[in-house]
């Protein structure tokens, strides 16, 4: 039976650098596939309320007549269905996690001028 | 017979990761009878698939668990396509395969981490974490999660990694392997380690047999039984034989998964040496009819899905029957006649997994 199996680990990690990075003075750079949150460009949306359709969780609300575009960042799990489902392309995932926030607060986005028509 | 006492045990206690209550009966400082209750964390998850579109449920069938997450979608996703008669690209496959075993791993360290701890070995622990998350970072780069994939649909899987990634990956992994090697010596050799876990927790074959224990439970008892070997996904094409100790108690159950641990390195390794190109999804029509039971290999034992089909877009009926369920059964065997320090560590034993049991 061995004794203090561990004692090289323990010496050598007293020995080297922290394993953990010094954050948040350091912080690792997101990977390009990280589902962070939910933009949406509400300037391109058309209000087609496909995205919520799909949402498996029902965090996001469109408002069509009042052309406003709703989600609520507690309900939202990051599975990016509206992002594949989007006509118009204007849903995107950032890879910035949301803040972290102390209530449960819906964020909403207005549409001030409609989308810009192609002139004929 | 000395006096009886009732201690409470959970849902709330330093060494749970999440909550199940024990009512242990103890006599002097010996356990006679241990009552579970659960209940705590109830999400009403299968009620969801009558409302859901079954495209949509796969991210509520991840997010039954978020150890074993992955393996909880592929087996959604497995189930709905046998209901459709779909068949998955190999590609596909491979990648389930890949990402199911790296869940495996990070899974297994995490336990590993929270065993050593729920003896009081603090530095194990933090060591097992600090392998296990480089891991995380691997399926973060490749699915985008840490622990939540999102990666797994019907007809396949919604994103492709790179050759080239793979390739950089299966290095990397053999760096890791190397580290994770030191700290194995430890949870098998070492005497204050085997003090704690040798002769804790006795469950012997037949028990378990009877008892319907599932996976490390199960192999700690010297049963030949994974439920890789269904072959399911690419498991078949693979090389490889199931992890099996004898002991039965608490150390037999670190072993295997210690073992275990390794076993799935090799397993990615072989998958990303064989993995063909070509698309990794199909298109889905048509609604699921029929009902099926889809099995599968879970870090904690076997997972049973059963999923029933009417032909529209929301499935009658899903149930799941998570391995910590079954490994509750044997867990009160194993409580009865040990002391009250080892009851953390008998608990731990069989890597409780509430948010699973209770969906």
């Amino acid at each position: 039976m061995a004794h203090l199996t561990i004692g090289k680990i323990i010496a050598r990690s007293a020995l080297s650098k922290y394993a953990t990075r010094l954050y948040p003075f350091v912080k690792r750079a997101p990977y390009a596939n990280t589902r962070g949150h939910i933009v949406n460009d509400i300037n391109a949306c058309i209000f087609c309320s496909l995205c919520q359709k799909k949402c498996p969780t029902g965090a996001i609300t469109v408002k069509k007549p009042e052309k406003i575009w709703e989600i609520d960042r507690m309900k939202c799990i990051q599975c990016g269905a509206c992002v594949d489902a989007c006509p118009k392309k204007c849903l995107s995932m950032d890879q910035q996690y949301s803040a972290p926030s102390p209530a449960k607060n819906i964020e909403s986005f207005r549409q001030e001028a409609a989308p810009e028509q192609k002139q004929p | 017979m000395g006096t009886r006492t009732i201690i409470p045990f959970g849902p709330q206690h330093p060494v749970l990761p999440e909550p199940i209550h024990l009512d242990l009966v103890l006599e002097d400082e010996k356990v006679v009878d241990a009552l579970p209750s659960i209940g705590f964390i109830h999400r009403g998850l299968e009620r969801l698939a009558e409302v859901k579109d079954y495209n949509e449920l796969v991210y509520v069938a991840e997010r039954i668990c978020g150890i074993c997450s992955f393996i909880h979608g592929q087996g959604y996703s497995q189930g709905v396509e046998t209901l459709l008669n779909v068949d998955v690209p190999p590609r596909a496959k491979y990648l389930r395969t890949i990402w199911a075993e790296l869940s495996r791993i990070h899974s297994h360290l995490l336990w590993l981490g929270l065993f050593a701890d729920s003896f009081g070995f603090e530095s194990l622990f933090m060591h097992c974490w600090r392998v296990r998350e480089k891991i995380v970072d691997i399926i973060e780069e490749t699915a985008g999660g840490r622990v939540i994939f999102g990666s797994c649909k019907v007809g396949g899987v919604r994103r492709d990694v790179s050759n080239d990634t793979l390739r950089r990956i299966k290095d990397e992994l053999k760096a890791i392997e190397a580290q994770y090697n030191e700290l194995t010596p430890t949870f098998i050799n070492d005497s204050s380690v085997k003090r704690r876990t040798v002769g804790v927790g006795m469950l012997s074959k037949e028990q378990a047999m009877s008892l319907g224990a599932v996976g490390p439970t199960l192999r700690g008892s010297g049963v030949v039984w994974d439920a890789r070997k269904i072959g399911y996904a690419v498991y078949n094409d693979l090389q490889w034989e199931p992890v099996v100790e004898k002991g039965g108690d608490c150390y037999a159950r670190s072993t295997v998964r210690v073992r275990e641990v390794t076993l799935s390195f090799d397993l990615v390794r072989q998958a990303i040496d064989k993995i063909p190109d070509g698309p990794v999804d199909v298109k889905i029509t048509g609604n699921p009819t029929g009902e099926f039971f889809s099995r599968l290999e879970q870090p904690r034992g076997e997972v049973v899905y059963y999923l029933k089909g009417n032909g529209t877009k929301n499935l009658e009926r899903f149930r799941i029957r998570t391995p910590t369920f079954a490994n509750i059964a044997p867990l009160v065997i194993m409580l009865k006649g040990c002391e009250l320090p080892d009851v953390p560590v008998i608990v731990l034993s069989i890597d409780p997994c509430i948010s699973c049991t209770e969906r």
